[in-house]
């Protein structure tokens, strides 16, 4: 090791080429003028060193012992979780060359109450831990949290709606997440210049003080607050981040401080960390050239990064678990892509992150995403399908369909929410049932399982016999009601989650006016299409309790179903996405945030379908809606291509957040392996044309979706499975 | 127009020739191979009639996605061949690639004018031989193989590239004299592009006990890959055996 040389090694000031972003926060401008674009193939990758061996067999010990425990390895129940609350935490100090831990010991879990009360607390006995008494006092009676904030003003009608889950998922208990600081930032400017920064922006709003602006000055000076947090947090650990980092490890650990300090302030639903490999790439690029450092030590350096983002844990309860699948973080760092001047964002970097998969072995977090285009570099498609085919871990998204939207520096919040990295935000929020709304059309409001009245009580459907033009009239109007609840029940959580559990470490690294999205949700989409369609083209008759209730629908003759390529019926999903977000539209949103839609459940589907009654497709009550924008289960009888035609219809500009399609295939499906149809010494010029080089099958083992006109994605699969996708 | 009896259609097929590609499957067989995975389509009754029209707007559909091409498998193609012919012309007429999966056993000189015209319009056949033993074939499918090994001469004769498929059953076709005649047979064939050796899996069983039918390899288990590798070698090694 170079140590010395490394500590030594002073730049010029003139070694980066300089730009807008010396005078302004522009991290993109930065990286276009100083990225080394990067075609050649992986064989330049090094192997992981002894100390990553050392250190990652460290982890796996913590991770089993977890596992052993229960799940859950340690929980602190007395600290409120802050940038600064621990002290320093190691696994092994002498040989990680990335430092920095949520609390001060591995995998011990923080308290983080803010979101709510209730949660932590409940986080903390589902696993036999008891939250100091102190805490929870302070929690009532002092300091409210968000939480409390959303139920002082939720409406009973919302609360009905939550409580029949027609509306699901909401985070009104929990940290909304979704938000993406721009952690680069702290690396290449220092805290130092960025709380200038902030103290501008601060200062320039005066004049007349709406309630807006005093939001915003208040928002600014938490902010500030949190900047000078972190640069106690990298004290702590001997570093001093309120300078610039002056070299490829100062770079990749002050932006770890930085997502560090968001990850212990927030237990947010998704915590991504953005789009870094690229950036990061510049100071190895510059630190090999000076021969201060070896492409094994640049590995080393991303392999223990990747190793402290896989450490990342939040405290949270078995039925916040069961709603995800799982304990996801969703640290989803976004590689690779174009640039919009056409040359591609793939570095060396690129392929280093990708490689930790082979250096440390397969792990959904962090949630390694492919930008992947047509034009990226060949080799760069090579390597991240050999990836995706050895470790069933890399998730790829479309990159061509989301430039055009957000331009090259975007990144992906949880699955699928692109949003540019420092300039947009969203508001998460969750889920609209619109399979149970069809439900309420039909009963006037009622909802089916709890035979109360949730909705308005509208004119129900009377007639033995479903009619189309009736029943979608119906629909129309409870869509309506539907929309405007939902709406107005975000702004009531946002309202409050920026209120009393402010994202000030993440917000710290966005610039002053972001622009918000809010982000909507639709579930059940397959479920209401392929039940309008019955309604259409076959016979639907109802049945009902002893209160004349409809709770089971009797189907005679056939009817074309979504996930054919059959426009009959997609046509109707179509319309339904359509609607509905115009629907959404109409509303006021907080902030006067941007209205998206997605329709991407890819595991609380399984949640919403037990809260979701028999529905006039046929699919009885329990029975999971399909996943995102999935065709039912067992109803695509034309193949995989014909169901993904069938979601690639639906609108993009009507559900911006993203749009999954889940599917999952056993691996000989895939077409044969080479060693069945090789050898031969004859050749296979067949005449026709090569499956272009965008069918690369890629899989997961957590949760994975194409989506279909926008991401290639990732899936769940058993050890027997694989997934494929294809855009 | 001419219209087709079919069984189903994929639009992702993987290994049904080169490429993703759009699979019609016939309906429709003369044989029942032991092995048989797809019983559901021996039946000739029909099933899901579709003109041309309808087949080949089904691909437009998915065309993006399906650049391999068609391929006509089954059931038994052939026993539709004049369906297959004009569908096989349309898709031409379109420029695109083209293969039919057949066992070849309904081929025979009397209709040598039909056989002349489908090749016409068929880039690749994938020829599924079921047994190099005549006697082994009857047993195995209950038909001779007399038409199979003409039909592939006949293939090799007219230049027309072919994968040669072959399933290896534990007992019944993985046995090394019989793939090494077998191979022997193939040296003699000159459009060979592929030798395409199938293990045999059981995945068919359901299907079985879903039409009520008996499974007849009940018995026999399932091929590992290692095996079909070896079996694989065999062939290759009677491919490049002096005669």
């Amino acid at each position: 090791m170079v140590e010395t040389n490394y500590k030594n090694k002073v730049y010029a000031e003139t070694s980066f080429i300089p730009g807008r972003w010396n005078d302004e926060i522009n991290v993109r401008d930065f990286i276009q003028k100083n990225y080394t674009p990067y075609k050649g193939n992986a064989d330049f990758l090094a192997p992981p060193t002894a100390d990553t061996l050392k250190l990652w067999g460290k982890c796996i010990d913590l991770f089993n012992r977890e596992r052993e425990n229960g799940g859950v390895l340690k929980m602190d129940t007395k600290i409120v979780s802050s940038i600064t609350s621990h002290k320093a935490g190691y696994i092994d100090k002498n040989i990680e060359k990335i430092v920095g831990l949520q609390t001060d010991e591995p995998l011990k879990r923080a308290m983080q109450p803010f979101g709510g009360i209730r949660m932590a607390e409940g986080a903390c006995a589902s696993y036999g831990y008891t939250v100091d008494k102190e805490v929870g006092e302070i929690f009532r009676k002092y300091r409210k949290t968000h939480n409390q904030g959303v139920f002082d003003c939720y409406t009973p009608e919302m609360k009905k709606a939550r409580h029949a889950a027609i509306l699901t998922g909401l985070p009104d208990a929990y940290g909304r997440g979704r938000i993406i600081g721009d952690y680069r930032r702290v690396a290449l400017y220092g805290i130092n210049r960025l709380i200038e920064d902030k103290l501008g922006q601060h200062s320039s709003i005066e004049g007349e003080m709406t309630p807006d602006k005093i939001q915003l000055k208040e928002e600014l000076a938490e902010q500030i607050n949190a900047l000078k947090e972190m640069i106690e947090l990298g004290r702590m650990y001997g570093f001093d981040i309120s300078q610039p980092a002056r070299n490829a490890r100062e770079a990749v650990q002050w932006l770890y401080f930085a997502y560090l300090s968001a990850v212990k302030e927030q237990n947010g639903a998704a915590m991504s960390i953005g789009r870094t490999s690229t950036f990061l790439d510049i100071y190895i690029e510059r630190d090999l050239k000076e021969g201060i450092l070896t492409e094994i030590q640049a590995q080393e350096l991303i392999d223990h990064f990747i190793m402290k983002l896989r450490l990342v844990k939040f405290a949270r309860t078995p039925e916040y678990n069961a709603l995800f699948s799982g304990d996801p973080t969703w640290i989803t760092e976004s590689i690779g892509g174009m640039g919009i001047d056409g040359r591609t964002l793939v570095t060396k970097n690129s392929f280093r992150y990708l490689h930790t998969l082979e250096n440390l072995g397969t792990a959904p977090e962090p949630n390694l995403t492919v930008l992947w285009s047509a034009k990226l570099p060949s080799d760069f498609k090579k390597y991240a399908a050999h990836i995706s085919i050895s470790t069933s871990s890399i998730q790829y998204e479309n990159d061509d369909l989301m430039r055009s939207v957000h331009g090259d520096d975007y990144a992906v919040a949880c699955c699928v929410s692109s949003m540019v990295v420092g300039k947009e935000m969203q508001f998460f929020g969750a889920r609209a049932n619109l399979a149970k709304c069809l439900l309420y059309a039909i009963n006037g409001g009622i909802d089916e399982r709890l035979k109360e009245q949730v909705g308005p009580k509208y004119r129900p459907v009377t007639s033995e016999y479903l009619d189309y033009e009736e029943v979608m009239e119906k629909y129309n109007d409870m869509l309506e009601w539907l929309a405007g609840l939902y709406v107005n029940t975000l702004n009531v959580i946002h309202y409050m989650h920026d209120k009393y559990c402010y994202e000030k470490a993440q917000m710290a690294l966005h610039d002053r006016d972001v622009k918000r999205y809010f982000a909507t949700g639709i579930a059940g989409l397959s479920v209401v299409a392929d039940s309008l369609s019955a309604i259409k083209y076959a016979k639907v008759k109802t049945v009902r309790d002893e209160n004349g209730i409809v709770t089971d629908y009797e189907i005679e003759g056939d009817f074309p179903k979504y996930g054919n390529n059959d426009d009959r019926v997609d046509k109707i999903a179509v319309d339904l996405v359509h609607n509905f977000m115009n629907k959404i539209r109409k509303h006021y949103t907080y902030r006067n945030s941007i209205p998206t839609m997605s329709i991407l459940t890819i595991t609380s589907n399984v949640v919403y379908g037990k809260k979701t009654g028999n529905t006039p497709d046929g699919r009885k009550e329990g029975i999971p809606l399909a996943p995102g924008a999935n065709p039912m289960h067992g109803r695509d009888e034309n193949g995989a291509v014909a169901a993904l035609a069938s979601v690639a219809k639906l609108p993009f500009k009507d559900a911006q957040d993203g749009i999954s399609n889940t599917f999952s295939i056993i691996p000989d499906a895939l077409g044969k392996n080479e060693i069945f149809l090789d050898d031969l010494s004859i050749n296979f010029d067949c005449g026709c044309s090569e499956g272009n080089s965008d069918s690369y099958f890629t899989k997961d083992k957590r949760s994975c979706f194409v989506s279909s006109p926008i991401r290639k994605g990732k899936d769940t699969i058993s050890d027997n499975q694989k997934q494929t996708s294809k855009v | 127009m001419q219209k087709g009896n079919i069984h189903s259609i994929e639009t992702c097929g993987t290994v049904d020739g080169p490429g993703v590609r759009f699979v019609v499957f016939m309906q429709g067989c003369p044989m029942r191979c032991l092995y048989c995975h797809n019983p559901d389509t021996w039946d000739t009754k029909d099933n899901k009639i579709l003109s041309i029209s309808q087949i080949y707007r089904k691909y437009e559909g998915v065309k993006e996605f399906c650049k391999g091409g068609l391929t006509v498998t089954g059931g038994e193609p052939l026993l539709q061949i004049n369906f297959v012919i004009e569908l096989f012309k349309e898709f031409k007429l379109h420029n695109i690639h083209t293969a039919l999966d057949t066992s070849g056993v309904l081929f025979n000189y009397d209709s040598i004018d039909k056989f002349n015209n489908l090749i016409k319009y068929t880039d690749l056949v994938l020829l599924d031989i079921k047994h190099i033993d005549e006697n082994e074939h009857k047993k195995l499918t209950g038909h001779s193989n007399k038409n199979i090994l003409e039909f592939a001469q006949y293939l090799s004769d007219n230049n027309i590239p072919m994968w040669i498929r072959h399933v290896l059953v534990p007992d019944i076709t993985f046995n090394k004299d019989y793939l090494l005649r077998l191979g022997k047979f193939l040296k003699k064939l000159n459009s060979i592009k592929a030798l395409d050796v199938l293990p045999y899996h059981d995945m068919g069983k359901i299907k079985y006990e879903r039409l009520g039918i008996n499974y007849p390899l009940k018995d026999i288990s399932p091929l590992s890959k290692e095996n079909a590798i070896q079996g694989r070698n065999y062939i290759i090694e009677g491919i490049h055996s002096i005669l």
